[in-house]
């Protein structure tokens, strides 16, 4: 089968997301769709999921025109989509997912049992049709949400950022799934920002830049091809910096314990100290303990002992407003839920956190004109792609949100910056940009922390590393730290031959 | 393998979360829908409720009986059942026309209109002001019968001069319906607990403890009299009326509180922090805001504009002596008034004057008409139905839902 779209059009109010979009899709095919933030490539795919309505343009089947009203009609009619943010119920077992909303089609939960055990054999999953979803592991989740799919006879199948919050295991693992699908027939569209993803996989590359299809490539061109077709400029994919220079600003963390909840420790005896001037980045697979870490610093999380220092004086005990007082410029992991309020304008976000006193406020009343000079400021200097000042975060690609929060945290004087996966669902363009920024923040001479699951990222910010398992440090490197010894560190397994170089970078 | 990725599964949500992020969520969708919605909201209740007033009509009942003979005396008497409640409502609540002899004829009815207003208004704004931090004040009542209570003990027992007697009672009535509201918001913020129980068992706590200093006394009753009933406000307690007019200064403390509550909203620090906490809880924290502060201090507020809104029943409304029922179920209509005014300034002050119409209105319709007034509450009912199901608003009126997001 082939799905075509011709001349789409899509506007939200006198912005158009997508220009006259072509686009053919064919079965056997993995169809990479690349593009900055914000280019409209999820606008793209939610027409064709018939969540939002064209203004313009049609939808071929085969040849024949397509009228979706809504997701069920192009489900019916064979389209299956994979969210970023799953659709999944935590409490519902698999089954009762994969039947949700199928109830007829699938025959009833022993129809929907059976297939979740049929489509799990043919791809060698490893799923129990009685688990509940919520005791699933993201990677695995993600397999119910593509036997969902699937359980409906999906002949195309969207996967919109599906690897964002993978870990490289469960990546290689997706891509394998992805061609196996793609040999059985499917039409496979696979949304990314990560382009070694993209070599790997693709058939064939669309690209697309502020709302329209700007060309193609052959999946045999390289990552800095790619990048520049994508931005419409050269892009720089390695980190450009010089060497640090030390001040006598220091954060340190001496034997920091956090518990959570049931009294598990997360964070376990952590200590290490980040000097004025140098980037630590904290390394790990997701879930290591490295978001209880962050929030410990930032003063979210009491830890159960230890102490965090910084310059001299004490953090741990002190309010998150007196830690934000303090100097710390915080880029939470999550910056939907954490670091927006997606209702808020872009010029109230810019103030979230400095809602008290000069500049912003003057007795206890926002003034709007200072802020509002302030976020354009911010606009003009982080390239921030908004229609205006005034238009909600909410509406603002992934790219140009985190863009807001760092407009934010480096718009003041900082004696610490924290960042925590600053460049998650970013383009390679505003990745460049923020490394740029993060790095000039070191250079101001205050310690910088960056929290990334990301190898690249961590290799190329780094002046030292810090691996985190389970709770603990399993070492502190140098930058020039082979790959090979970063991936059994973050196994939670110490190199011998590394043990020397370990101790000297740790002190 | 399997057992790392076990580990990485995000931990399963806290009991309980879920839920509040549901109600959360409603009560969002409650607060961001357009004027637009708001206003077809009352066309379309005011359409239903003309269908109840037909049907409920004798003269529609005897002639539907022969209606396949004489069909027009049916439709003639649909219309005239619908057209003379309609036009009475109208007539009592903004302009008679067979009445504009003199200025003070010609302005009664909309005077009337801002005397009922006037306590709505403010009530609704106690209301509004909770829903920007994302908490729902099922309180007003108890709110408001505490407030009265204090001011209205403080307006028959404690001689002052005057303006300073009615200032003094209505400051005491909002401190310690204040402290009623902030009560809720302090134990949600320490314990968790929910505040629309909370709420709802304070109203009950109010009510019994206004009952029981009814019948004593020595605490509220009239000692002349016998029955549960406080004697009559002193003359220098009272926002005395505009001559020849029902409406006194309640309607322009309500206006000075509009534009106050839009400072504080709109243009303050606290306001901003305030509406921060209701839209993202988690976002907040992390910019260091004290949500449990925020969450008492907004039911605080909230508490004192119901304060006030019970101090203008007792020094405005009714200035005779009051029962436990001085609330005039203002408490809850207020829900109503900020539902429809989208919690914003503005719209609650529009609200709180067609609600102030209605009441107005719903009475001359009574007395003209004989349409029970009860006909008012019916519309101000469907219309929080209509506010609470948006999809069906569209729906009615053709208009696109939407895409979801
Ligand atoms: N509901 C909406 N209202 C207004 N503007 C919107 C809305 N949804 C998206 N946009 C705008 O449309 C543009 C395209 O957004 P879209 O989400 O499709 O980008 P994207 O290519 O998927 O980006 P990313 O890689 O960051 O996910 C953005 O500029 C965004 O601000
Ligand atoms: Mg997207």
């Amino acid at each position: 089968m082939t799905l075509e779209l011709k001349g789409i059009t899509k506007r939200f109010g006198t912005f158009t997301a997508n220009d006259r979009i072509n686009l053919k899709i064919e079965a056997g095919e993995i169809h990479c769709l690349l593009g900055e933030n914000g280019a409209g490539k999820s606008t793209m795919m939610n027409v064709l999921y018939g969540l939002y309505q064209a203004e313009e343009g049609e939808i071929l089947i085969d040849g024949k025109p397509q009228r979706f009203q809504g997701p069920g009609d192009a489900m019916r009619a064979g389209i299956g989509m994979v969210h970023q943010h799953f659709m999944l119920i935590p409490v519902f077992t698999v089954a009762e997912n994969v039947l949700l909303g199928h109830e007829r089609e699938l025959g009833g939960l022993k129809g929907a049992r059976k297939a979740v055990v049929e489509l799990s054999k043919r791809f060698g999953f490893d799923i129990d049709p009685d688990a509940l979803v919520q005791d699933l592991p993201v990677g695995v989740q993600q397999r119910v949400e593509i036997i969902k799919a699937l359980s409906l006879d999906a002949r195309v199948l969207v996967f919109d950022e599906p690897t964002a919050v993978l870990t490289p295991q469960e990546t290689d693992e997706l891509m394998n799934v992805m061609r196996q699908l793609r040999d059985d027939g499917t039409a496979i569209v696979f949304i990314t920002h990560k382009l070694r993803e993209v070599r790997e996989v693709a058939d064939r590359i669309t690209v697309i830049r502020l709302g329209k299809i700007v060309g193609s490539a052959e999946p045999t061109a390289s990552s800095n091809e790619l990048a520049s077709l994508m931005v419409g400029r050269d892009v720089s994919l390695t980190v450009d910096k010089d060497d640090a220079k030390f001040t006598d600003k220091k954060l340190e963390v001496t034997v920091l314990t956090v518990l959570d909840r049931i009294g598990q420790k997360v964070v376990n005896d952590v200590s290490f100290e980040v000097r004025g001037g140098e980037v630590l980045c904290i390394a790990g697979v997701q879930g290591n303990g490295q978001t209880e870490l962050t929030e410990a610093i930032i003063g979210l999380e009491k830890p159960a002992s230890g102490s965090i220092s910084l310059s001299g004086r004490r953090l741990t005990g002190k309010s998150v407003r007196e830690v934000l007082d303090s100097g710390v410029g915080f880029v939470p992991e999550d910056r939907k839920v954490d670091g927006l309020v997606s209702e808020f304008s872009v010029s109230e976000n810019i103030m979230l956190d400095r809602y008290k006193g000069a500049p912003f406020v003057k007795a206890g009343t926002i003034d709007f004109a200072t802020r509002n000079e302030f976020a354009e400021q911010a606009k003009t200097d982080y390239d921030v792609r908004a229609q205006s000042i005034h238009s909600p975060a909410g509406s603002l690609s992934g790219g140009n949100q985190q863009k807001v929060v760092l407009a934010r945290e480096l718009g003041r004087k900082l004696e610490l910056f924290v960042a925590s996966q600053p460049t998650r669902g970013l383009d390679v363009g505003s990745i460049e940009f923020v490394h740029k920024q993060i790095i000039a923040t070191r250079d101001t001479g205050i310690p910088v922390v960056v929290v990334s699951t990301e190898l690249d990222e961590v290799i190329g910010l780094a002046d030292r590393i810090a691996v985190m398992y389970r709770g603990g440090i399993v070492g502190i490197v140098p930058a020039d730290t082979d790959r090979e010894d970063l991936g059994l560190m973050m196994a939670g397994e110490m190199p011998e031959h590394l043990k020397a170089a370990a101790e000297e970078a740790a002190a | 393998m399997s057992e790392q990725l076990a580990k990485q599964a995000a931990p399963p949500p806290p009991e309980g979360e879920e839920q509040v992020d549901r109600s959360r969520e409603f009560m969002q969708r409650l607060m961001t829908g357009t004027p637009m919605l708001s206003v077809l909201a009352v066309v379309a209740s005011l359409v239903l409720g003309a269908l109840l007033i037909a049907f409920t009509d004798e003269r529609v009942a005897k002639t539907a009986g022969y209606f396949f003979a004489r069909p027009t005396d049916m439709l003639q008497a649909l219309w005239d059942s619908v057209a003379g409640a309609y036009t009475a409502m109208f007539q009592g609540s903004i302009l008679n026309i067979n009445r504009i002899d003199t200025l003070q004829q010609a302005l009664t009815p909309v005077s009337n209109t801002f005397y009922y207003a006037a306590p709505l208004i403010i009530a609704g704004l106690g209301v509004a002001i909770a829903f920007k931090v994302g908490l729902f004040n099922i309180g007003g009542q108890g709110q408001m019968l505490v407030g009265a209570a204090v001011a209205g003990w403080i307006g028959f027992s404690v001689e002052m001069p005057p303006i300073i007697h009615v200032t003094v009672a209505l400051i005491a009535g909002i401190g310690a319906a204040a402290i009623w509201g902030g009560i809720v918001g302090l134990l949600k913020a320490r314990t968790g607990a929910h505040e629309v129980i909370l709420t709802i068992m304070l109203n009950y706590v109010a009510y019994w403890a206004l009952v029981y200093a009814l019948r004593s006394p020595d605490l509220l009753r009239n000692p002349d009299n016998n029955n549960p009933i406080t004697p009559g406000m002193l003359e220098t307690a009272i926002l005395n009326p505009l001559p020849g007019f029902k409406v006194h200064a309640g309607f322009l403390i309500a206006l000075a509180v509009v534009v106050l509550y839009w400072w504080f909203i709109e243009r303050s620090s606290l306001g901003f922090q305030f509406r921060t906490v209701g839209l993202n809880p988690a976002a907040a924290k992390m910019a260091g805001m004290n949500v449990g502060l925020i969450t008492t201090l907004a039911m605080l507020f909230a508490g004192a504009f119901m304060g006030l809104a019970g101090g203008i029943q007792v020094t405005g409304q009714v200035t005779t002596g009051f029962t436990s029922h001085i609330d005039a179920g203002i408490g809850f209509d207020a829900i109503t008034v900020a539902l429809l005014g989208r919690s914003s300034p503005w719209g609650t002050l529009i609200a709180g004057i067609l609600f102030g119409a209605l009441k107005a209105g719903g009475y001359n319709m009574a007395a003209a008409e004989g349409v029970p007034i009860d006909l008012v509450l019916v519309l101000q009912s469907f219309i929080v139905l209509f506010i609470a199901a948006p999809a069906l608003v569209k729906t009615i009126f053709f208009l696109p839902k939407g895409g979801r997001k």
